[in-house]
């Protein structure tokens, strides 16, 4: 009966206290970071001065949001501007439950190995695409509540760019579940020993990470509060923490979003073996197995600052045009090559990944050809009609 | 009072409340969110009986999905507070009464069989088959197979219904433009 207690409530416990408070401690880090490698992309030092390399910076920030004002306007919806910054944080910090962190730890005396993952769900990346959908609820009540034009445009924007990019992220992972047969994200990476996934199903790797950027609303997909035209978008009318919750969680959001791609397309916490230093199941190749998932997301972690401090911001029709036109086809595609050459190769994954790439290349160009086309068509009708321009404008304004 | 139970009347209070909150509320937004509250406690009903699967999708399309263009669709129109008069006039009136009986009619229905189900002798092959699935998960390979095989049929007529919104949606659309040039 005591080792009952302490394998289901001790150690769970213990493992969502440790992932609650990493994510947290990530969201400082993440801040710290981005700060500091935006210096070094535009050649200036950052944030310096607050600690060592400024690295309690997030912290005097931290203890600024929390003794300013807490200011609510007096022409806000007051019960959904409160929520919405909860509605925000909650579904961030729920996602990361499901992602496994590490192998499994055997210790004498207990019954069965500790899995170094919250809870390993049959469903579990359902769960995940369940939950991130939520999230837009955060952003547009946030926005409507704000009872501001600028702050329900970025609502506006947000909610339509989540409702097309989730499509892809749905789609794109489609052929990783074929070859892994199983939805536990656990099952997934255990069986990405050797081969990595983003290998096999690099077109649906490329879109699915570009529909995570998308997601979690960065840079160069930031268009529910793009400065120049929104002032600052969904939370314009929010400030001390209640501001600073809406960051944290597009900070969390970038977290658990690297953690799911790094499981899902890079070999969750593989690395060459490496991993079964010490036999397997034992403590040492636990921590290390938790040391390369770790590492394997700050990198990523890094691609998300690097792409955003090199990529400026989309228009909002390309945006659109973007998702519809190349990213969901090459996430339909990825589903059908793989289906199809999985019986008729039996299961070749070399085959698979070649066939890939090169199905998902013949469609973009395809894409891109029928676009050129109606482009050069509609350059050819604009030169001959009268109002073109008004035209175009009318268009625009449509979009938005 | 087992724990399945507890966490049964926690979902179903929610989901109740819920309902009730989306026709109480004046404005729409509340009452659309009050909506995903509902989808949400039933997506946690269908967790209980082992169908995660569906508790997934639940989520995905209605929470997920469908209430986000609700809301933006009522955030685009800028729909403001309905007053309590003007939404039901006339013959609205007249087919929401008539409507309203036959849901009463149909729950008290469905009440009943289900009271008499529980203790008529004559439904023991029910209740077995009940208990049966009660303490089995359903797992998506399971629907996957019966979707592919009994139910193809069903399952690719429903693909070509959507298929033919899905048409009609972008011809509406262009001949929209069409007319404007």
């Amino acid at each position: 009966m005591d080792i009952n207690i302490l394998e289901h409530i001790v150690i769970p416990i213990i493992k969502v206290l440790f992932i609650a408070h990493l994510l947290v401690i990530g969201v400082m880090v993440m801040i710290w970071s981005e700060r500091r490698v935006s210096g070094w992309i535009q050649d200036r030092l950052g944030p310096n001065r607050v600690g060592p390399q400024g690295l309690l910076q997030p912290i005097a920030d931290g203890i600024k949001f929390l003794f300013k004002e807490d200011l609510i306007p007096n022409h806000v919806d007051k019960p959904l501007y409160v929520l919405a910054p909860a509605m925000l944080l909650i579904p961030a910090m729920l996602t990361i439950a499901v992602v496994p962190f590490g192998g499994t730890i055997t210790i004498e005396g207990l019954e069965n190995p500790i899995s170094l993952q919250i809870a390993d769900i049959n469903i579990g990346i359902l769960y995940i695409l369940a939950i991130t959908s939520l999230g837009v609820y955060g952003v547009v009540i946030g926005a409507w509540a704000s009872n501001n034009k600028y702050s329900l445009l970025g609502g506006l924007r947000s909610s339509a760019q989540m409702i097309s990019y989730e499509l892809t992220l749905g789609l794109a992972i489609i052929g990783v579940l074929m070859l892994s047969e199983s939805l536990s994200l656990k099952n997934i990476a255990a069986q990405e020993g050797s081969e990595w996934n983003f290998l096999i199903h690099f077109p649906a790797f490329l879109a699915f990470t570009t529909a995570m950027f998308a997601e979690t609303n960065r840079l160069p997909f930031d268009l529910a509060e793009a400065e120049q035209e929104l002032v600052a978008g969904y939370h314009t009318e929010y400030s001390s923490m209640k501001f600073a919750i809406f960051f944290m969680a597009e900070y969390m959001n970038m977290i658990v979003g690297s953690a799911v791609v790094v499981t899902l397309f890079l070999g969750g916490w593989h690395f060459f073996g490496l991993e079964n230093i010490g036999g397997e199941g034992s403590v040492t190749a636990g921590l290390i197995s938790f040391a390369i998932f770790f590492i394997k997301t700050g990198v990523f972690l890094f691609v998300f600052i690097w792409v955003r401090w090199t990529l400026p911001r989309f228009r909002y029709d390309q945006l659109m045009n973007f998702g519809w036109k190349f990213l969901l086809p090459v996430a339909l595609t990825s589903i059908v090559v793989t289906g199809t050459l999985y019986i008729a190769t039996d299961g070749n994954l070399l085959w698979i990944g070649i066939g890939n790439t090169v199905a998902a290349f013949i469609v973009v160009s395809i894409v891109a050809g029928i676009l050129a086309l109606d482009n050069n068509s509609k350059a050819a009708a604009q030169d001959t009609s009268a109002a073109p321009l008004r035209q175009e404008t009318l268009t625009i304004e449509a979009i938005e | 009072m087992n724990p399945e139970l507890i966490v049964f009347i926690i979902f179903g209070t929610v989901s109740i409340i819920g309902a009730i909150a989306v026709i109480s509320f004046r404005h729409p937004i509340y009452s659309a969110l009050s909506l995903i509250v509902t989808f949400f406690s039933q997506a946690g009903l269908f967790v209980l009986l082992g169908a995660h699967f569906v508790a997934a999708v639940q989520v995905i399309v209605y929470a997920g999905a469908i209430m986000v263009l609700f809301l933006f669709v009522i955030m685009l129109l800028n729909l403001g507070t309905l007053s309590a008069k003007g939404a039901l006039t006339g013959k609205l009136k007249g087919v929401a009464v008539i409507l309203g009986i036959l849901l009463a009619v149909e729950g008290v229905y469905i009440a009943v069989r289900a009271l008499k189900n529980d203790t008529a002798v004559a439904s023991d092959v029910a209740k077995e088959s009940a208990a049966a699935l009660a303490n089995k998960t359903i797992e998506t390979y399971d629907i996957g197979r019966l979707l592919f095989s009994d139910y193809l049929l069903p399952f690719e007529v429903t693909s070509l219904i959507l298929l033919a919104a899905l048409i009609g949606v972008i011809v509406l659309v262009k001949r929209d433009k069409q007319t404007e040039n």
